[in-house]
């Protein structure tokens, strides 16, 4: 296959990988991954590299729309990239001493059990019930919805940040997947909008993948001749997901997106865990 | 007299590092990219083995291939940008909430920046 050709086929790729990130608050790795190495047979070190390059560009890409629509709360995202960043750079130091694929298989079916709660649930529930850690950081907001303002209060706000605490562990461990926990912690169990959570997990990813990207960059894991069809393909896709996500007024399709997507995730996980992949 | 500084002025300000940091990256790798293309469109792909570390990681070669007008050092420099884009996100949200006076949220940034740039320089990054 010649560059022209590689180059091509990573670009359309990448389009994809950014669309579907862009609109479940996932980072593109997940197609970035499984292209890279079961299709084009690119080493896994670049596969890595590339994959890190996609969430980076997908989050500041769709963050950019979401911030000024006013969907991303801010003050939550920041508040949980405490959890998120401290966590990964735990997970990095303790994946040198475990046994990674057993967490891929058992991530892979947490995975499985949260896109069926998450799609079973059908009605969007605001919670209104007080919450003092939620009033004392300033996490209550609103977004803009279809038919005006919609005020929302987020619940369980320590249960919260100690899910996001395991989210960054489990990404610095399999150095991928850090995304769906997120979306979950906020929907599940702070009971934030679908909508809110989804854009605010995009806020944040980006962030924790830039921390690793700096080390894997000295490490040569990002290609620059990979990484260049795949910066431009993500961020025309997240910027299209993002119009899309923007405009929409209900948010069940991308509850099934979402849950086609994890599911997708998590089939990878325990896939590359039984072959050691991981 | 200066007006209140309010979060949709923290969300303008967000927007616009981001926006930026993304036009520039895009536009420094389609530069790279079409230099490079141009060189070596043409060529097999090889990437099915890792190479290790390229001598482009280190600054100052870097700066040496850029000038030289090397395609693969020009997307670099833009892959770079666009790794900064985050980081530039939360300097200007830390400043933002400062202008803000909202010192709860100033101090929460500048913790994220701190950790941040801990697993950088130790080399443990998710």
């Amino acid at each position: 296959m010649s560059v022209i050709e590689i180059t091509i086929i990573i670009l359309i790729g990448a389009y994809f990988a950014g669309l579907l990130g862009s609109l479940t608050g996932l980072g593109g790795g997940f197609i970035i991954i499984p292209l890279f190495t079961l299709i084009l047979h690119i080493d896994i070190h670049y596969a890595i590299g590339a994959s890190l390059i996609s969430v980076i560009a997908t989050s500041s890409g769709a963050a950019a729309a979401y911030v000024k629509e006013g969907i991303t709360n801010m003050r939550l995202g920041m508040f949980l990239e405490i959890a998120t960043t401290a966590g990964a750079m735990l997970g990095a130091i303790l994946a040198i001493y475990t046994p990674t694929h057993y967490i891929a298989i058992l991530f892979g079916t947490i995975l499985i059990v949260s896109a069926i709660i998450s799609l079973r649930k059908k009605k969007q529930h605001i919670t209104q019930n007080k919450s003092y850690l939620a009033e004392k950081l300033k996490l209550n907001s609103s977004y803009p919805g279809a038919e005006g303002t919609i005020e929302y209060r987020v619940a369980n706000v320590a249960g919260g940040f100690g899910t996001m605490i395991f989210a960054g562990v489990i990404s610095g461990l399999l150095g991928i997947g850090s995304g769906a926990l997120k979306v979950i912690a906020m929907d599940n169990i702070m009971r934030i909008p679908f909508k809110v959570s989804t854009t605010t997990s995009n806020f944040m990813i980006g962030v924790t993948a830039a921390a690793s990207a700096v080390v894997y960059l000295q490490r040569g894991y990002i290609d620059p001749t990979l990484s260049m069809p795949v910066v431009i393909g993500v961020l025309f896709g997240a910027l299209t997901g993002s119009k899309i996500l923007v405009n929409s007024n209900s948010s069940q399709w991308i509850r099934i997106i979402f849950a086609v997507v994890i599911s997708f995730v998590a089939v990878q996980m325990i896939y590359n865990g039984i072959t050691h992949k991981i | 007299m200066m007006s209140k500084f309010k979060d949709t002025d923290i969300q303008t300000i967000i927007g616009w590092v981001l926006r930026t940091g993304i036009f520039l990256s895009i536009a420094v790798c389609v530069c790279g990219a079409a230099v490079y293309l141009f060189a070596h469109g043409h060529e097999v792909a090889n990437y099915g083995h890792f190479k290790g570390v390229p001598a482009s990681v280190q600054m100052g070669e870097l700066i040496k291939s850029i000038a030289a007008l090397k395609g693969r050092a020009i997307i670099q420099a833009g892959i770079i940008l666009l790794i900064a884009t985050p980081i530039m996100r939360v300097l200007f949200s830390a400043i933002g909430f400062a202008a803000e006076k909202d010192y709860l949220y100033t101090g929460i940034t500048i913790l994220v920046l701190a950790i941040i740039f801990m697993s950088m320089l130790s080399g443990h990054a998710g």
